[in-house]
């Protein structure tokens, strides 16, 4: 996986742009801070989001986190492989792992995406303080 | 080989008995469609009386229970469980069922009343209920109070405010009772100030549930003057009571401006957590607010105690019946044994041992809050080259049950330790040397904690695993 | 005082070391004007024998022993084993908190494993969970689980559900944008009435909650239920007051209902004046991530070996805070394992013989009663356990009065939740009662006048 190829929030997702649509999954260093996950809700298929509405759920053994919806759209694919082995996320985040896809609807949201070298500066940044 | 005994279905053979009902000499047929009948139920269990026995107590071995050594579990009150209370409650003559008339359970109602007003002599507040089942339940009863009296006085708000140390049902509760959360930060010092109070308090707020001594088991001292700005902004202030016993006989939370609350008979009133309930968490409410306490009420007229089931402002009906009666028998029982005399010195006892914790631990422990604290002690794991759970699990193999851990979530690594009243010196003596010697082993032989326990019949478990892939029941050939 | 292990060397002790003169310095915090308040409203300590007495005393002022009873109504006599009562008294099922440390926790977290199991077999639905505080507030969560898991948010409720079950889903709703709708129920036989249900029923409409066998005692036939309201992709919720109902009559999920919940006091809790009790919930697997309350798995430890936890817990609140399914935390766990213990020690035969019996027994007072010109038998077939009586001259007090002369409770009157409804009695019976006891009833019965 080319990591430069991605953009991504910092809420530690990762989005993946193909044409008007993007694939869109949560980061290794969101993976690490969840710990064994455990449960993956994916949104219904259909669904409108606004960028920012909450839209999968991931659960670790003791811990709950919402996925946010990097860009504003709707889901045309959901990862069907995390019903049953919701390890991928841990194991392959970028790839097997990836939660879905949605279509663009406002394009330019992706522009208020970082770049991996901005992503990698803000770990950075988290790490430090 | 399993050190647990193998479940009750696979010690299951054909023909095997263990009830000892006789057939019935009443002759009859049965009177329902037969469609609507079962045949008998594939897998259910066919055992003897004495394997009964000897399964039951094969895993009555394998518990840690309050009655073979220390629980400090915080903000949790594991006190002893007196023995006689258990007698009481089992006794024939409670054994009513709560439809009985009322002139045939005039006993089983005088101790309702009588519980009631023990623990309005103890709180100062004007009035209680012993219906709520536990304590989220008093919770969500104290808040369906809260809002049923604002929509009543014209808006019942929208939110309620809640301190970031505050225990989960808090939020939960609130969030039933059809309010919004504010999370309010807790000042340096572990509590809420009036300056950080201000700016959440708009006029949308409903309430503050504030649990006092908090989580951390700090007293909130600024509560009264918490109370006035609350009220000067017509909100009303909730207090938990899970850590009542630090307070016992010291001060009544009446005094101190709270409108509404509720206790656990479970922690302060020494009933036995049975494994996690039954708890019970009756509530109590200022003069303003007993018109909306939850029905039945027992009420005395003349001489006679009777029962009051409707009143034109309740909040209707939190619970079947009238509540866990067994457990306020054995609530009533322990005060009674209390009495005047000892009430007082429970809170004192408590707190000592708390601090005598607290004093032996911290040069050993970091102490986010060097506050001062009643009935409990938090310490965090900052420094320390292992983590709060791998000290936890090594308390296991030296034989004593660990302190509460990751809890308040605003502590690092969190311990949170309660000895309570019932534990001796000489008992909390034992605790410090034994903390000591895994803290010591954690710099010079880690390996003891982060593969501990060794010494319990199973070892760490795979909770991972159980929620990957749930396995919640027996099925025939698949457990293994 | 012998609860208080500090002796006073030991506080002094205690005091020295941590740097305090005096008790009181410990409180500080506390506003010294509000602080040691005046105890003088409090009584006095009692000793261990004046405590007993004290209480017996309390004891005998309750005069229902020797009296003969017929009351139901969510609360029901059963025999219990002494082993049940011996086992589940011993302080390691009592004084234990919740398993949060499970190495030192099987004992509990076993138990409850097999009480799942066990109620998982008595409904055929898929899981259970470990426990909720009683009937009422198990079927308002059940309520709350209908909405969650259908985003709707309308309820319809049947008039035959347990009145105070009714009034506590009411008191648990009250604030939320729930729909409460109450569906008829036939005077004829006592059963939901289908037209009724079929006008209520919109798309909309997040479930259908029952309770059968029914607060008039009847059993529903609850197949032309869950089918009335699947297509409209509403669940069929089963409300249960008399477990003991579960173990006579057809499994649930035979008949494609979706959630059953309710109270499970009738295996092996003592009356106890109305707690505590036992509330529980079964559900299909589809509701699993939606349930309310701990659950109890099975999983591996280090060494590969078996073991339980609690599981599935981020649908907790000490995790998802107000975003939980539920805000319960303890539970009734020591009345769910005493419920297994009950269900172990009874078995499949001896289960299946008081469960037999309480019907058999309900159905030999029928048939005698059915020729009486004192009462009216109102439901004379497919009722379970409990038998719903027309007084045929007076109200039900009257009757109720000159029965409990002949020291007999005969039922709950019918007035106490339907004000209107002045001349009905509802009598539950039970395999405790012996046919001497069912014919003294009859006699009595026979008398009134």
């Amino acid at each position: 996986m080319e990591l430069e190829k991605l953009l991504f929030t910092k809420e530690h997702e990762w989005v993946r742009l193909e044409g008007d649509s993007a694939m869109v999954g949560i980061t290794d260093y969101a993976q690490h801070e969840l710990g064994d996950v455990v449960y993956v809700e994916l949104p219904g298929l259909g669904k409108e989001l606004k960028k920012g509405d909450p839209s999968a759920n991931i659960e670790s053994v003791k811990a709950v986190s919402d996925v946010f919806a990097p860009l504003s759209g709707t889901i045309i694919e959901v990862n069907p492989k995390l019903a049953a082995n919701p390890e991928l996320v841990n194991q392959e985040p970028y790839s097997e792992g990836s939660l879905f896809k949605m279509k663009i609807k406002q394009p330019d949201e992706v522009k208020e995406l970082l770049d991996h070298k901005k992503y990698e500066e803000y770990l950075r940044g988290i790490a430090g303080e | 080989m399993s050190p647990l005994p193998d479940l009750i279905f696979e010690i299951s053979r054909e023909g095997k008995t263990a009830h000892g009902l006789g057939a019935s000499r009443v002759q009859s047929k049965p009177a329902i469609d037969p469609g609507l009948l079962r045949t008998a139920i594939a897998g259910f269990p066919q055992v003897s009386e004495v394997e009964i026995v000897r399964h039951y107590m094969a895993l009555a071995r394998l518990n840690y229970s309050l009655d073979q050594g220390l629980y400090p579990l915080g903000s949790c009150t594991m006190k002893y469980n007196p023995k006689i209370n258990e007698k009481l409650a089992a006794s024939e003559e409670f054994q009513a069922h709560p439809y009985t008339p009322h002139e045939l359970v005039q006993g089983n109602l005088e101790l309702m009343a009588r519980l009631e007003e023990w623990l309005v002599a103890l709180t100062g507040m004007a009035g209680f209920t012993c219906a709520p089942a536990a304590g989220a339940h008093g919770e969500f009863t104290g808040m369906l109070i809260v809002r049923k009296y604002l929509k009543e006085k014209g808006d019942p708000r929208r939110v309620v405010l809640i301190p970031d140390s505050a225990h989960g049902t808090n939020p939960s509760s609130a969030h039933f009772a059809g309010y919004e959360i504010r999370e309010i930060p807790s000042n340096a010092e572990g509590i809420i100030d009036v300056e950080g109070l201000r700016p959440f308090l708009k006029n949308d707020v409903a309430a503050l549930m504030m649990t006092n001594p908090n989580t951390l088991g700090i007293f909130e001292k600024n509560i009264t003057a918490i109370a006035d700005a609350l009220h000067a902004n017509g909100s009303l202030l909730y207090m938990d009571g899970a850590n009542l016993n630090a307070l016992l006989g010291i001060v009544r939370p009446g005094d101190l401006g709270v409108d509404v609350m509720h206790i656990n008979l479970h922690k302060t009133f020494a009933t036995p957590h049975g494994g996690g309930g039954p708890g019970s968490g009756p509530v109590g409410v200022a003069a303003h607010l007993l018109p909306y306490l939850p029905v039945p009420r027992v009420v005395k007229d003349g001489g006679k105690y009777g029962v009051v089931f409707a009143a034109p402002h309740s909040i209707g009906r939190i619970k079947n019946f009238y509540g866990q009666f067994l457990v306020m028998v054995r609530a009533l029982a322990y005060l009674c044994s209390l009495g005047r005399e000892n009430v007082r010195q429970v809170a004192e006892d408590a707190v000592l041992n708390a601090n005598y914790l607290r004093k032996k631990l911290q040069d050993v422990l970091d102490l986010p809050y060097p506050t001062a604290t009643l009935h409990e002690v938090v310490f965090s794991d900052k420094n320390l080259p292992v983590k709060t759970l791998d000290i936890a699990k090594r308390l296991l193999d030296y034989g004593f049950h660990p302190f509460t851990i990751y809890f308040p979530l605003i502590v690092h690594g969190a311990m949170m330790i309660e000895p309570t009243e019932t534990e001796s010196k000489e008992t909390l003596d034992e605790f410090i040397a034994v903390m000591k010697k895994i803290l010591l082993e954690a710099r010079e032989q880690p390996d003891l904690l982060l593969q501990a326990p060794r010494q319990t019949p199973v070892r760490r478990l795979d909770e991972t695993l159980a929620a990957r892939q749930p396995v919640l029941k027996w099925h025939k050939g698949e457990n293994r | 005082m012998r609860y208080l292990p500090l002796t006073d060397t030991a506080r002094e002790e205690i005091k020295k070391a941590i740097g305090i003169d005096d008790s009181k310095e410990l409180f500080k915090s506390i506003p010294a004007d509000k602080s040691y308040f005046d105890l003088a409203a409090i009584p006095s300590a009692l000793s261990e024998p004046e405590l007993i007495a004290e209480f017996k005393a309390m004891g005998r002022k309750n005069l229902f022993p020797g009296y003969l009873s017929f009351l139901g109504s969510g609360a029901y006599a059963h025999f219990i084993p002494e082993v049940v009562a011996y086992l589940s008294a011993k302080g390691e099922f009592l004084t234990p908190y919740t398993p949060y440390q499970p190495e030192v926790s099987q004992g509990n977290l076993q138990a409850i494993f097999e009480y799942q199991t066990m109620m998982t077999m008595l409904t055929g639905l898929d899981v259970a969970n470990a426990s909720l505080y009683d009937g009422a507030t198990a079927v308002a969560e059940a309520v709350l689980l209908a909405v969650r898991k259908s985003g709707r948010q309308r309820i319809l409720l049947a008039d035959s559900l347990h009145p105070e079950y009714s009034a506590v889903v009411r008191t648990y709703t009250q604030n939320l944008p729930i729909e409460l709708v109450t569906v008829n129920v036939n005077e004829a036989d006592g059963r939901i009435n289908l037209n009724d249900l079929q006008a209520k029923l919109n798309d909309q409409t997040a479930a259908l909650v029952f309770q059968s066998p029914n607060f008039l005692g009847v059993v529903e036939d609850s197949a032309v239920l869950a089918q009335a309201v699947h297509p409209q992709h509403a669940y069929a919720v089963q409300a249960v007051a008399e477990a003991m109902s579960l173990a006579y009559l057809r499994p649930a999920a035979d008949f494609a209902v979706d959630v059953v919940a309710g109270e499970a006091q009738s295996f092996g809790l003592s009356l106890g004046f109305g707690g505590p009790y036992l509330g529980f919930m079964t559900a299909r697997e589809e509701f699993l991530r939606q349930m309310p309350g701990r659950i109890v798995g099975q999983t591996k430890d280090l060494d590969g070996k078996r073991g339980y936890v609690l599981t599935l817990s981020t649908r907790e609140q000490h995790i998802k805070r107000e975003k939980a399914t539920s805000n319960i935390c303890s539970n009734e766990a020591w009345c769910a394992l005493r419920a297994g213990m009950y269900l172990a020690t009874m078995g499949k035969d001896g289960l299946a013989l008081a469960a037999g019996d309480s019907h058999l027994h309900a159905a030999y007072f029928v048939s005698k009663a059915a020729k009486s010109r004192q009462v009216r038998i109102v439901y004379q077939k497919n009722f379970y356990n409990e038998v719903l009586l027309e007084i045929k001259k007076g109200t039900a007090e009257a009757f109720l009065t000159a029965l409990k002369k002949n020291k007999i409770l005969a039922g709950v009157p019918l007035n106490w939740f339907y004000p209107t409804v002045s001349n009905r009695v509802l009598l539950a019976f039970s395999e405790v009662h012996s046919r001497e006891d069912i014919d003294r009833l009859l006699q009595a019965m026979g008398e009134y006048s």
